[in-house]
């Protein structure tokens, strides 16, 4: 039984079924998708996120847009969020962390980081 | 000194004389008591020891061998107890490269998936672009494919470089041409990874299906958090030069095919009128 739910916004189809893939191994998690920042804001209303990973670089709204106007809104603030970037650089992270996301997650992304950062923000 | 002096002088020693043997006396008598305490002392325990049961030779001997027997259990369970601990490190250690081989399974699954979800060449393109940035980590690189009837290689994708900067490469000539042509993926030793060079690449994966070769992918510089190449990117490497060999060639044919039968279509359309 799913306790809680992680959007994954993320452009790439290909990138984002390897972390559904991978998360869809943590039981607890019922994960939903979006291709981008806007596609994301639509999918928020109306339910309750436990955590959002985001990419960065996404056409019509990158992924650190998003975070701005997650912790900028009461309705989402509190929400985790993981920016997950191809950039290394530590230019993105800081702009990220900055901006109130919680940890950073850098391409190629290895499964194993991934999951022990989720369970360590969700507490599983 | 007078007659009288000397008979007070007597007489006061007498009485210390007097006194002294009193003191004797008392420590005497006290010496006396301790004595028949002490005697009195010896003769219980003499007789508690004449009372207490005596343990027979056998019985010692037997106790002492089970003792030596529980010795030698306890011995035995203490290096259980290691074995066991030691197996049980074992088996962590094997979980975790479970745990690993299961991840790079995943990605593999994940990278064939995409691969071969599409029929269109230019969402192929795209999705071994986007496996060998997300998956392998490349900053920059190109997908060449083969012309045919120049005999060469071109590029028809790029990450991270103009693609216009990215030299044709004829086969057999150069470490491209030459890893091309054996067709095998070849990654340069003793590089540092993020050394760029348009003629000497760090990575060379030819694309080949069977024995027909049809292009290569061309790393020339990886992100730099990465540091090394795993086990799953040599998996990569060998997935790419299989499976993206033939989803691209698919999805050329298929591409080539629909533009055929529209010309058909076309003409037959023309016929009809």
């Amino acid at each position: 039984m799913a306790k809680f739910r992680c959007l994954v916004v993320e452009d790439s189809p290909t990138m984002r079924q390897l972390v559904v893939f991978a998360l869809k191994r943590v039981p607890e998690l019922e994960i939903i998708e979006a291709s981008d920042g806007v596609d994301a804001l639509k999918k928020l209303p109306g339910q309750k996120i436990d955590l959002v990973l985001t990419d960065i670089n996404m056409p019509i709204m990158d992924g650190l847009k998003l975070v701005s106007l997650l912790k900028s809104n009461p309705l989402y603030r509190e929400i985790p969020v993981v920016i997950i970037t191809t950039e290394g650089a530590a230019e993105d992270r800081d702009k990220g962390i900055a901006l109130g996301a919680r940890a950073y997650i850098a391409k190629p992304i290895q499964t194993n980081v991934l999951l022990k950062v989720v369970r360590e923000i969700l507490g599983l | 000194m007078t007659n009288q002096d000397e008979k007070k002088n007597l007489l006061m020693r007498g009485q210390e004389f007097l006194q002294l043997y009193r003191k004797v006396e008392g420590f005497t008598q006290e010496l006396m008591k301790e004595n028949e305490r002490l005697r009195y002392r010896v003769a219980a325990l003499e007789q508690e020891q004449s009372v207490a049961p005596k343990v027979p030779v056998e019985e010692v001997l037997n106790l002492k061998g089970r003792v030596a027997q529980l010795e030698a259990e306890r011995e035995a369970l203490a290096q259980r107890y290691q074995q066991v601990e030691q197996e049980n490190l074992d088996f962590a250690n094997r979980y975790l490269e479970i745990e690993e081989e299961n991840n790079n399974l995943a990605n593999l699954y994940v990278a064939s998936f995409q691969l071969h979800s599409t029929l269109d060449f230019k969402e192929v393109v795209q999705i071994v672009m986007e496996i060998v940035i997300n998956l392998i980590g490349a900053e920059k690189f190109a997908l060449m494919l083969l012309d045919e009837r120049k005999g060469d290689l071109y590029a028809v994708s790029s990450e991270g470089i103009e693609r216009e900067r990215i030299p044709h490469i004829k086969l057999g000539e150069g470490t491209i041409g030459r890893v091309a042509q054996a067709g095998q993926p070849w990654v340069a030793e003793g590089q540092a990874l993020e050394q760029l060079s348009m003629t000497e690449p760090q990575v060379v994966i030819p694309m080949r299906i069977k024995d027909q070769f049809i292009g290569a992918i061309v790393i020339y510089a990886m992100l730099e958090q990465k540091l090394n190449f795993s086990s799953l990117d040599h998996e990569l490497f060998n997935l790419l030069a299989g499976h993206a060999a033939t989803a691209i060639f698919a999805s050329k044919l298929y591409s080539e095919s629909e533009r055929k039968l529209g010309t058909i279509q076309g003409f037959l359309e023309l016929l009809k009128h």
